[in-house]
């Protein structure tokens, strides 16, 4: 199914929930959505027969300067279809419903996006750092992030 | 003369607590830094917590302070059994965000090597596979083949483990004069070396025994999970990005799908994963031949090279399929010759995700077994 298909059925269930459909040259085609209804859509996706987006290619930790972001990448292994959802948080209060509870892989893809970029995905059930130490302090993907000057004695910059 | 006490033993006072054991991070059989925290009940396993990042290197923010040609080595050094594999899909992503066209040799070379470091993949996933039973004989053959294999590499690359040979928009350098004749011995090499494995190691009776009805993972798991290449193959699911979404010219090749068939055992078992390598290697084999046939001799695989590399603002997630599943690249442009962003999808990170999954209620010995099955390698893990 065509991205754009995609966009219209989403668009006729969930309504305001869709902020906005990107297709520009030079995109993947994707659809921004708002956190609230974030889970009810992507379960929509993994559920709906036409859709059967059963494969979270990736989950991506976004830093735009002003504000964070997520990015779904999915995938149909039947249909053999992809598809993109985006949500945007603010920096002050970074907090994405979890997905995990719909595609398993989420859990590990979630944890990076949390270690990195300091982004809580509410409902995860065990949200640590993954590559990080686990009292590592800040999160070393964000656009305005200072390395630390040592790290329990060890001198951090070479 | 004193008397002999008896001394008896309840059952129950036994002290019986599960055990904790942590596996690693310098350990043989983890393949790489990888700590494994282990729940054992006797000696069954009950709980394992996979601890990772003792190789982190924030490969990701290191991109963002680089050109796009200058991240290609970083990118190496990500999966480095497989590299020329590793480069792929990051190198055809920037491509078709500028709308480049890759010469009809560049293809054909592409494939052929990224082909060739699949074997060579496999080749160590069966043997360190083999070495962790206890097999010690074929890794040695293994491992001499897969020296044949870097000298081809090495002979265009200048390099045996990490290339940086894939560019935008061409390659490194061009394939020796005895190119072709070089890589069809080698392809008769695997094949002689495959039917003594095949005797020696994978229908050896003590191996079965070893890896049948060890880590089953069944398909639906493993799609849930992410998993991709020989994992979920080995569960039956014929998900190959070679064939479901072609890239490059692999719509031109005649191969088959291996997938698992629950030979000796149950669909999705450690045996299983081990065969879809072992069969892969038979249709890498059989695509080199068909691309070797086809290749045009003559071109120049520079001519495409762009002098500034300068992708227009956008975003594209690119994917290929490496010798241990998608390996995918979400690259965000933003217009300058510096990335704005670059996320891996590194596939042995999502495909070691699903170990605490497929390993409880296993030994503790099938356990190794299970983590050798799933063929993950640290750097990519970790980043």
């Amino acid at each position: 199914m065509q991205a754009q298909e995609i966009y219209e059925k989403l668009k006729a269930e969930f309504g305001d929930a869709i902020i906005e459909f990107n297709a520009e040259p030079f995109f993947d085609p994707f659809v921004r959505v708002t956190t609230d209804k974030l889970f009810d859509i992507c379960l929509e996706l993994r559920d709906t027969p036409e859709f059967d987006f059963d494969y979270l290619a990736c989950l991506s930790g976004m830093d735009y300067k002003e504000n964070l972001g997520v990015v779904y990448h999915l995938y149909s292994i039947k249909l053999k279809h992809s598809f993109v959802v985006k949500v945007t948080v603010s920096k002050e209060n970074p907090v994405v419903p979890s997905v995990e509870r719909i595609w398993r892989t989420a859990d590990w893809h979630e944890r990076e996006a949390y270690d990195m970029m300091g982004i809580q995905f509410e409902g995860h059930h065990n949200l640590i750092r993954i590559l990080c130490p686990y009292d590592w302090e800040g999160f070393p993907l964000r656009k305005d992030y200072v390395q630390p000057d040592e790290y329990h004695g060890m001198k951090v910059p070479y | 003369m004193s008397e002999t006490k008896k001394v008896e033993f309840e059952y129950s006072q036994i002290d019986s607590e599960r055990m904790r054991l942590n596996v690693g991070p310098q350990h043989p059989s983890t393949h790489g830094v990888l700590r494994l925290e282990v729940e054992l009940d006797g000696e069954i396993v009950t709980e394992v917590v996979p601890h990772i990042g003792y190789l982190h290197r924030c490969f990701e923010k290191h991109a963002e302070k680089m050109t796009y040609p200058q991240v290609i080595p970083y990118i190496d050094r990500m999966d480095y059994i497989s590299a020329m594999n590793n480069e792929w899909p990051y190198v055809m992503g920037i491509e078709k965000l500028m709308g480049i066209e890759v010469p009809e040799k560049v293809e054909y070379i592409r494939v052929i090597f990224a082909e060739l470091n699949r074997i060579a993949n496999h080749q160590i996933a069966i043997a360190t596979f083999g070495l962790d039973a206890g097999a010690f004989t074929p890794f040695l053959y293994l491992f001499r083949d897969r020296e044949f294999i870097l000298t081809v590499f090495e002979k265009a690359s200048g390099g045996r483990l990490l290339y940086n040979y894939y560019w935008v928009g061409g390659l490194a350098a061009d394939v020796h004069k005895e190119f072709k004749e070089d890589v069809l011995s080698i392809v008769k090499q695997v094949r002689e070396t495959n039917k003594e494995i095949a005797d020696l190691l994978i229908y050896n009776k003590i191996f079965i025994e070893r890896v049948a009805n060890v880590g089953i993972l069944p398909a639906d798991v493993a799609i849930n999970y992410g998993c991709s290449g020989p994992v979920v193959r080995g569960s039956g699911l014929p998900f190959d990005l070679r064939k479901d979404a072609p890239y490059s010219i692999y719509d031109r090749f005649d191969f088959d799908v291996v997938i698992g068939h629950g030979e000796v055992g149950t669909v999705g078992d450690c045996f299983d994963r081990n065969i879809v390598r072992f069969h892969e290697m038979e249709q890498s084999c059989r695509i080199i031949e068909q691309a070797i046939e086809q290749m045009p001799m003559d071109g120049d695989v520079r001519e495409k090279l762009p002098k500034k590399i300068r992708p227009p603002k956008g975003e594209i997630y690119t994917k290929a399929e490496n010798p241990k599943g998608e390996l995918g690249f979400y690259i965000v442009s933003n217009g300058t010759d510096k990335p704005e962003r670059i996320k891996s999808r590194g596939t042995s990170f999502v495909n070691l995700s699903v170990l605490p999954e497929i390993s409880k209620g296993y030994l503790f010995a099938d356990l190794i077994m299970i983590l050798g099955s799933v063929d993950i390698v640290l750097g990519e893990v970790d980043r």
